[in-house]
């Protein structure tokens, strides 16, 4: 479990430290509860991962080959939903409980305990989404999105499903509470909001965007329950409930939910670009402004995806608009990183190559969310392969990309080692060749008209999935690299500054490598020098 | 069989893909979207081709710079860090160029948008209706009405019941027993609905699909121009077999048309119990009744399809709430029915020798 | 023996954040296993409930031991206060999901049956010809699967009763906080008393509301959209009374006990944020659920 903190030696007496399992189980320290957090979200991406693996092996060829359409679809389902809410969201926390504290110069996180619990919830409900793989009925096959009247059909499953969602939703809402109550009121004198480092910008918006929209997924959920087994009306016309109605309840989280998940992962970057191009950080107050009106904009968009419900004229004008307008903020923010790159001194170690991978494939994946923000054209793009390539360009080098740059970026100060930068940047290489295998042909599948969500199809969609999947096997073996890395650097290696890369700036990297076990226990003070990044 | 593939393959790879993404010429290869056969599909094509030409365009421009300053403000090449960081001027350009492509990027889809929910005034009607996992088709002025489900040599195959592989068969998954007809040069309004979950019509040759909510239709329209046969899939994911529900228009001449609605009206019912239940049944309970337990029971041996009549046609008239298992009452006919049922005591064994009539059918309802 | 960090409280190692999360999962596993129609898993849920409520007296009462001791500095005191500000923002938003359903429902999917709108037409005049579209919805599209209803409650009977009961009852609490501020020790209990009298008041008041739906109106959870929007928005709410209550309850022994001082009663504030927000709750219930 000790990933990222071992080395009990180089630590002060006073920090006296609890042992055994119970450091873990009961902790209240940011950095023990981030690093459970980043361990179980790598678990969980090799879960989900490995049902990725499922679903690139039975399209690998047309014919069904290895599953049944139905175990397919679980796969399909519970890939997603370990991967967003089992794998992404956690490491994000992770990331922010290991450095909001270092960052804005506080010992801790505001509250410790109910952290504590938002990260011990996460593996109890893992359990309980994947306990359904062994119920009568299978596991859930509905697809992430739930869509009701289809997830009725689950069986044993169905409450299973429901409370996995509640449990993780009430994770979040403790998780994200927990960053705000932090950055609002334990930040060092000095540390004024527009001196904040970016990463803990965007994660109070992020937080933001999580306590009001996860109850709103509860909400929709709760009504999938009592539809299924207290005969409520909600979703059936038959009593005047309407299906869509449970598209729009969940599209209202789940658009945000995507900005969640991407703004750790630009708050990142907008951390290790700076540090690379030794130069500071291009548009700073923009920056913020941008990242509060993608947020912003991010609750009146959610019926793109569901342009082809059969919306009123004006509601798909609306939401076409609306849809169109989060390109400005976005670009804003590419635009300033390639400012900040402009005219920089740039070294390309391990943490910068996968930023700029970032920048790169996120605008792929960002060019054709646009494309399918255009409401007559998405009538074609709809429930096609190009949209899983679309969103998989923004999760997987747009997201992953980012965390996975996080990792590399503060391992030194977490373990006090400096990775292998060899290792790292075959990583780096191996992954963004195969990563643009797996999910560029993607995009000829979906226009040349391969639905998603299906196990067969026909021969003319045949070489291009063979591709993907290659591409598919290639990325997932390479981030075995990745784990190696890790394990190698907590093991030991070449000792790190406390500065650990020449441009960096900001609190945190004014601690030890690795940091003390409470962060700031005096506060320190904050001038203009050394804030920002 | 592997070598086939291989040469597939190899086919696929060395196909420059980058160049190939922009390029409209090579839409045989199956790489763009389909310009279609209606004058609102190729409208859909071009807005296609003006978003993707234009975010082309701004990723050239925006990843050049990038790679510009990757190569060129290295420090290795002994670049040395300016300190700027700030430009009003700059920020408000990259802010308000956007929103100009934007704005003209929303008219041409504004225009063409609302030509699309124009459904009035057309000749023929077609309602429609998804089920799990076939489709019903009804000619509502005419009075012609028949499902339309995966033909049987795909549907062998994928059970891996056929001696072929899916490379044999041109039109794997993409094949029906009955396709929907529909004649060219004609304005058709077509209804959507569902019977069960929701399902999703689309024939991309159409340039829309458009989801079939149970309770609910939608209502759209379509005018083709060219004789043809379009292939489209089931859109959205409803169930097991969402793979496996495509739908084939053939789109003929307005003589051609006429000819065929009399053919189709004079057709004889066909009452034959196993094909019946091969077609509404089998998809479940698959075609030797032992189901798919424990999402879809068996019937061969059940308590339900050997036991007592009533309860038997209760099931299968008016369902099961909250499970896959339909009501078929409003579905089919007391003919078919009592011929599916009658098919079902018998066949797999359940021997019971029962023989079910329409009456019986029509006093269970 | 928490170590205080420089100015900052940071608690000891705790086991409650582990037993609760235990506690809930036994919970789930017991509601689910009970839905799926198994008599066992209410058992694993009476047994979950037990184990929440332990942990929330155990946490509770460490926290309530360490606001004592004086543990807790004016920078902890604002911690809380923006954790329970954000947790009712977050409540709120629970809410929202299902005013939108009952929106929704009322805007577009019930006149859209009944053949309003461009959509609406073809789907009344092929799926539901019979159907009249109608608020409250008394007759389903398809009544079969449904209970019809005769009558809905009034808005101007009990429920405005429960109005004027929880309306009063943010004035005592505010009462109760004035006299809490000068210190004036029985009248803060007298005040709290009065609330969570009130507040138990309104949840009798609903049951008996409940009971004259079930019983003698025929509406209930499977009467439609109206039952369902009716009966899971005033349902959570009423839950939240009812825990709403049972904390001002526990402030009321605290104060009765000498807990508190004029300047440091966060808990006291937290609970009386929380009245308000069921309150105010309650008013958008009374006028889009029973009124309009
Ligand atoms: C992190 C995740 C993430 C992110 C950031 C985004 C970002 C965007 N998404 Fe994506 N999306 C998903 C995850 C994400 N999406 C997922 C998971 C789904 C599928 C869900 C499911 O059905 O299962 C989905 C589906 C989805 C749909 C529904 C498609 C359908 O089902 O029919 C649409 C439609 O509009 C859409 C649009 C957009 C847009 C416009 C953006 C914008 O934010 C992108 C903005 C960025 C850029 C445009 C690039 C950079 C900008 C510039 C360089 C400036 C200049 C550019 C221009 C002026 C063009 N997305
Ligand atoms: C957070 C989000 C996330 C992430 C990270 C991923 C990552 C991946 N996804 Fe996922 N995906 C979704 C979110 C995500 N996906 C969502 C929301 C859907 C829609 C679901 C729905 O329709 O309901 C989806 C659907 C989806 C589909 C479409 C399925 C369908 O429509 O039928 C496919 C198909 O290729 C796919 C593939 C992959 C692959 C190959 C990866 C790879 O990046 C994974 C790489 C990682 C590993 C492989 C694990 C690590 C390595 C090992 C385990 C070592 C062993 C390796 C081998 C055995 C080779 N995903
Ligand atoms: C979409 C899937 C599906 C189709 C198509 C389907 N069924 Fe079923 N059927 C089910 C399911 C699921 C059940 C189990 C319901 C339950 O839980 O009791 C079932 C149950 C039954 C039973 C009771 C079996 C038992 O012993 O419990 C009979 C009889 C039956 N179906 C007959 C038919 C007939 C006749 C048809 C075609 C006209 C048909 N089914 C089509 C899904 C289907
Ligand atoms: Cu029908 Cu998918
Ligand atoms: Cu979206």
């Amino acid at each position: 479990m000790s990933e990222a903190v071992s080395h009990e030696d180089h630590h002060d007496d006073h920090d006296h430290k609890p042992t055994g399992i119970k450091r873990w189980l009961f902790s209240t320290n940011h950095k023990d509860i981030g690093t459970m957090y980043l361990v179980f979200a790598l678990i969980m991406f090799f879960v989900g991962g490995a049902m990725a693996m499922v679903i690139r092996a039975e399209l690998f060829q047309p014919g069904l080959q290895y599953v049944d359409p139905q175990f397919f679809n679980s796969m399909t389902t519970v890939h997603a939903l370990v991967m967003i809410f089992g794998a992404l969201m956690p490491a994000g926390v992770g990331l922010a409980n290991w450095m909001i504290p270092m960052m804005i110069g506080a010992p801790d996180m505001a509250m410790p305990r109910m952290n504590n619990m938002s990260f011990w919830i996460l593996p109890f409900a893992a359990t309980l989404l994947i306990a359904t793989f062994f119920m009568e009925g299978g596991a859930p096959a509905g697809g992430w999105t739930m869509y009701p009247p289809l997830v009725l059909q689950t069986g044993d499953a169905f409450p299973f499903l429901i409370f996995a969602v509640h449990f993780l939703g009430i994770s979040s809402i403790m998780g994200a509470i927990n960053i705000i109550a932090t950055v609002f009121n334990m930040r060092a004198p000095g540390m004024t909001f527009m001196k904040l480092p970016l990463f803990v910008w965007t994660w109070i918006i992020t937080a933001f965007l999580l306590i009001a929209s996860m109850p709103v997924l509860a909400g929709a959920v709760t009504m999938l329950l009592t539809d299924k087994f207290f005969g409520t009306a909600f979703f059936n016309a038959a009593g005047g409930g309407d299906p869509v109605l449970f598209q729009h309840v969940f599209w209202f989280f789940g658009h945000p939910e995507v900005y969640i998940l991407v703004l750790p992962s630009f708050g990142i970057i907008s951390q290790i670009i700076p540090t690379f191009a030794r130069k500071p950080l291009f548009g700073y107050e923009s920056m913020v402004y941008a990242t509060a009106s993608i947020a912003f904009l991010s609750f009146f968009v959610w019926a793109h995806h569901m342009f082809t419900v059969g919306m009123p004229l004006t509601g798909e004008l609306f939401f076409m608009y609306a849809t169109m307008s989060i390109a400005v903020p976005t670009g804003v923010k590419i635009f300033n990183w390639t400012a900040t790159m402009w005219k920089g001194s740039m070294t390309f170690e391990t943490p910068m190559l996968f930023a700029i991978g970032v920048l790169f494939m996120f605008s792929i994946g960002g060019f054709s969310g646009l494309m399918m923000g255009i409401t007559p054209v998405d009538f074609q793009y709809h429930d096609t392969y190009f949209i899983v390539a679309h969103f998989h360009y923004v999760i997987v080098p747009g997201i992953i990309y980012g965390v996975i740059g996080g990792v590399y970026f503060w391992l030194p100060k977490w373990t006090g080692n400096m990775y292998d930068e060899k290792l790292g940047k075959l990583h780096f290489w191996i992954s963004t060749i195969s990563v643009n295998v797996l999910f560029f042909p993607q995009h000829f599948l979906g226009l040349a008209g391969m639905p998603r969500r299906i196990p067969d199809y026909n021969i003319q969609f045949a070489e291009w999935n063979m591709i993907s999947s290659i591409g598919g096997f290639v990325f997932g073996l390479s981030q075995l690299i990745l784990v190696w890395v890790v394990i190698k650097c907590v093991r030991g290696g070449e000792k790190a500054t406390d500065q650990v890369w020449e441009g960096a700036q900001g609190l945190e990297w004014t601690l030890s490598s690795p940091p003390p076990f409470h962060s700031f226990t005096v506060p320190p003070q904050v001038t203009d020098a050394s804030a920002h990044s | 069989m592997f070598v086939k593939k291989l040469r597939n393959f190899i086919r696929g790879a060395s196909i420059p893909a980058l160049l190939l993404w922009a390029g409209s010429a090579f839409a045989e290869y199956g790489l763009n979207l389909t310009r279609g056969v209606t004058p609102i599909s190729r409208e859909v094509y071009d807005l296609h081709m003006i978003i993707l030409y234009v975010v082309t365009v701004i990723g050239i421009a925006v990843f050049g710079v990038m790679i510009w300053s990757i190569f060129h403000h290295r420090k290795s090449k002994g670049a040395v860090a300016a300190q700027f960081h700030h430009s009003t001027a700059a920020e408000i350009t990259w802010t308000i160029i956007p929103i100009i492509i934007l704005v003209v990027l929303a008219i041409p889809a504004t225009k063409t948008l609302i030509k699309m929910e124009e459904t009035g005034d057309a000749e023929i009607t077609l309602k429609v209706t998804g089920y799990q996992w076939k489709w019903k088709y009804d000619y509502l002025e005419d009075d012609i009405s028949f499902f339309s489900s995966l033909d049987e040599r795909s549907n062998s195959i994928r059970k891996g019941e056929s001696e072929e592989s899916p490379e044999d068969y041109e039109n794997y998954l993409l094949e029906v027993d009955n396709p929907v007809v529909l004649p060219i040069n004609t304005k058709v309004r077509i209804l959507t609905t569902a019977a069960d979950v929701i399902h999703a019509w689309w024939v991309p040759a159409l340039g829309w699909k458009r989801d079939a909510i149970p309770g609910f239709i939608n209502d759209n329209w379509t005018y083709i121009e060219e004789p043809g046969i379009y292939r489209g899939q089931c859109a959205e994911l409803c169930g097991r077999d969402h793979g496996f529900m495509p739908i084939v228009l053939n789109a003929v001449t307005k003589e051609e048309y006429e000819a065929w609605k009399i053919e189709m009206k004079n057709k004889p019912a066909e009452i034959d119990g196993e094909k019946l239940y091969a077609t509404h049944c089998s998809a479940c309970h698959q075609s030797n009744g032992q189901g798919l337990p424990p999402a879809f029971p068996a019937l061969a041996g059940s308590p339900i399809a050997t036991g007592p009549l009533a309860e038997h046609l209760d099931i299968v008239l008016k369902g099961k709430a909250g499970t896959a298992m339909l009501a078929y009452g409003p579905q089919l006919s007391n003919e078919e029915l009592a011929a599916i049922i009658t098919y079902e005591r018998n066949a797999w064994g359940n021997d019971t020798g029962d023989e079910i009539t329409a009456d019986d059918v029509q006093a269970a309802r | 023996m928490s170590d205080s960090q420089g100015a900052y409280f940071i608690p000891e190692p705790s086991r409650w954040p582990i037993v609760g999360t235990l506690a809930l999962f036994v919970s789930f596993i017991g509601a689910a296993v009970m839905l799926n129609g198994s008599g066992f898993g209410t058992f694993i849920f009476g047994i979950g409930i037990a184990m929440v409520i332990y942990m929330f007296a155990g946490w509770f009462a460490d926290v309530i031991g360490e606001s004592l001791k004086g543990l807790y500095s004016d920078q902890v005191d604002v911690s809380f206060r923006w954790g329970m500000g954000w947790f009712i923002l977050s409540e709120v938003m629970f809410f929202a999901a299902f005013f939108g359903a009952l929106f929704y429902a009322r805007v577009l999917s019930v006149p859209w049956l009944g053949g309003e709108g461009a959509g609406g037409i073809a789907t009344h005049e092929f799926l539901w010809p019979s159907f009249e579209a109608s608020w409250p919805l008394d007759v389903m599209p398809d009544p079969a699967n449904f209970m019809v209803f005769e009558e809905v409650i009034p808005a101007f009977g009990l429920p405005a009763v429960n109005t004027l009961l929880l309306l009063s009852s943010g004035v005592t609490v505010t009462f109760a906080h004035w006299a809490l501020k000068k210190d004036n020790r029985s009248g803060l209990c007298c005040w709290l008393f009065a609330t969570v009298l009130l507040g138990f008041t309104f949840v009798a008041c609903q049951a008996y509301e409940y009971y004259e739906a079930y019983h003698h109106m025929g509406l209930t959870l499977r009467s439609g959209i109206y039952g369902s929007t009716f009966f899971m928005l005033t349902g959570f709410h009423g839950f939240h009374v009812i825990m709403g209550a049972t904390m001002l309850l526990v402030i009321l022994i605290r104060s009765m006990k000498g807990h508190f001082s004029e300047k440091h009663h966060f808990a006291f504030e937290g609970v009386a944020w929380y009245w308000h927000f069921v309150d105010v709750v309650w008013l958008g219930l009374f006028i889009f659920v029973y009124w309009l």
